[in-house]
């Protein structure tokens, strides 16, 4: 019997191909295409009107609006409105606005499922690949080529497997370990899944699950994947997601073709940062140098989940942020704002000195508040420092995890959390 | 498209590895209609691009051209300004499809490294061929594959689209 990858399993699936290889081109029927307000509607609505073509099936369309939230001129004012009355003209249920990010939504929704083939108007759409779909980043032009038709092509990928064993120190978490394998393995995986597995990867939790997924783009990867187990059907139901056993079934098999094997060991790893403009220009914490810093960012989908708000929280407990630095925080999702302002995680922040944001996007990619000026040096919680990303081209951002991001917003410069930790 | 797939012509814009995307489309002109988008297209690496690239001219890059964000303004800018083809060493995979869906050819061409700024070439993407006229060389580049070169003769691939759906219907 033929052994396959997950990656394999899935687009045989979706293409109904008896067998593929990797090279192979199938294409492949749809399970759930996700798009938000900047590359959804604005783009996709003009094409499928010269197409003549309407939405393939409103049920298997998931629309987010978080680029553009909340507006702050008539230009976003009038992206938002578009991107309502489409939803709505449509007939898109499934439709959230202002909750926050697309890929956390996608998962606080259970809108996602092992096994799944899934397209995503976002490059961090990787993210989806942490339950265990297949889920691929497409820009608009292909996102109305789906909707219209129901399918892709798509080329079989190589898979890429990374073995993680040995257990996290305190003060280290997934954003550590995804920054070192930007710099160990590089930034052009392309046309590649990446697949992570060993007992470190079985310990964390789902959302630490989420963000080796979703910087699996800064691996250049074409989809990011974790085998279902016990822990990820339980969120699924938790989420409200009607799922039984049989879901574990998608994994590859042990003696399936992999491009090839890479271990770490993540007992080993120290608190990561990336300096600027390339999330894989990484070192450990504590060799930065002395870097004085203007601003210190917790948010994206990447770094401003409930449990990152948590990580953060655990630093600046009592603590103040120093008087030069000011602290943003703009949470990943209204239902992460909501448990982080009941559960005390909310106060502990602004009482350090946190200004809080609006959920959604934020400057991580430069749209929404709390962009830099020009020489402006920040350390940020999100997953990209490409030049001028998140403000003017001479500004200066340093990527780490929400310990660190906090710990040097403490220090008032790039600085390792384990100090601060107790 | 412009011209014939198989005989390209123009100047090389020679640009190094990891080109992202917003270099190519920054967020700030993201909101912004594509005619004034695309004259910050490479603003924060060289501030003449836009405004002295001239039709059919290529950007000739190394690894990772177009990595970053999903956004397709950073391969419509580029077709916007006129660019012929992107040559590039390895081209990020969101941005290849994006270019090709908005019919801009996009090739993966190992030698970008030998080719330099302002370099007069004519390109083959039907049998994957690079020729330097100002240096009197010949390259391999990787052919469009046939199935794709059909998305790019349309125009792209709601053309491409159009047309299968007016032969479904006719």
């Amino acid at each position: 019997m033929t052994a396959y990858t997950l990656a394999e399993k899935i687009l045989m699936r979706a293409s109904g191909a008896g067998s593929v290889r990797d090279g192979d081109i199938v294409v492949a029927k749809v399970d759930l295409a996700m798009m938000h307000d900047s590359g959804g509607p604005r783009r996709v609505a003009p094409y499928l009107q010269q197409l003549g073509a309407k939405v393939w099936n409103p049920d298997k369309v998931v629309l987010v609006s978080d680029h553009y939230v909340p507006a702050v001129d008539p230009q976003s004012a009038a992206i938002l409105s578009l991107t309502r009355r489409w939803a709505q003209e449509n007939g898109i249920t499934r439709f959230h606005d202002m909750q926050g990010i697309c890929h956390v939504v996608l998962q606080e929704n259970a809108h996602l499922r092992p096994g799944m083939l899934v397209v995503g108007g976002d490059s961090h759409s990787p993210s989806g690949g942490a339950v265990g779909a297949f889920m691929v980043g497409i820009g608009a032009t292909e996102m109305a080529g789906v909707l219209a038709t129901g399918e892709i092509w798509l080329r079989v990928p190589e898979t890429l497997r990374v073995k993680w064993t040995g257990q996290l120190a305190a003060g280290v978490c997934a954003k550590d370990m995804m920054l070192a394998l930007c710099r160990d393995l590089g930034q052009n995986n392309d046309y590649k899944a990446i697949e992570y597995y060993g007992s470190t990867i079985t310990s964390l939790p789902m959302a630490e699950r989420f963000v080796l997924c979703n910087m699996s783009a800064e691996l250049g990867a074409k989809a990011g994947m974790i085998a279902p187990d016990e822990k990820t059907l339980a969120e699924i139901r938790a989420n409200g997601g009607d799922i039984d056993d049989s879901a574990l079934q998608w994994r590859s098999d042990e003696d399936a073709e992999f491009e090839r094997v890479v271990e770490f060991d993540a007992g080993r790893l120290a608190p990561q940062v990336a300096a600027p403009h390339s999330p894989g220009n990484t070192v450990a914490a504590d060799q930065v140098g002395r870097v004085r810093i203007d601003q210190a960012y917790i948010g994206a989908c990447t770094g401003a989940k409930l449990t990152d708000l948590h990580m953060a929280a655990q630093v600046l407990r009592g603590r103040k942020v120093a008087p030069h630095v000011r602290l943003l925080v703009a949470p990943a999702s209204l239902r992460a704002t909501q448990i982080a302002a009941a559960d005390g995680t909310l106060a502990a922040l602004t009482a350090a000195g946190a200004i809080l944001l609006p959920t959604g996007c934020g400057a991580c990619a430069g749209y929404g508040a709390g962009v830099l000026a020009e020489g402006e040096v920040c350390i940020s919680s999100t997953a990209r420092n490409f030049k001028g990303r998140m403000g003017h081209p001479t500004s200066q951002v340093y990527l780490g995890s929400p310990f660190t991001v906090a710990a040097s917003a403490v220090a008032g410069y790039v600085t390792d959390p384990r100090a601060l930790l107790h | 498209m412009r011209g014939n797939l198989n005989d390209l012509r123009g100047r090389a814009w020679v640009f190094g590895n990891n080109i992202d995307t917003d270099l190519l489309a920054p967020g700030h002109a993201m909101r912004k209609p594509l005619e004034e988008l695309a004259q910050h297209c490479l603003e924060a690496i060289d501030p003449q691009f836009a405004r002295s690239v001239r039709k059919g001219d290529f950007i000739v890059a190394g690894e990772g051209f177009g990595i970053g964000s999903s956004r397709e303004q950073a391969a419509q800018a580029l077709a916007y300004l006129g660019v012929g083809a992107v040559l590039a060493t390895a081209p990020a995979r969101i941005f290849y499809r994006n270019a090709i869906n908005l019919g801009l050819p996009v090739a993966r061409f190992p030698d970008a490294h030998l080719v330099r700024a302002g370099d007069s070439l004519a390109v083959d993407l039907v049998h994957g061929r690079v020729y330097n006229l100002t240096q009197d060389t010949e390259h391999d580049c990787e052919p469009v594959p046939e199935f794709l070169r059909d998305v790019l003769r349309a125009g792209g691939l709601i053309p491409h689209l159009h047309a299968r759906f007016h032969r479904q219907q006719p």
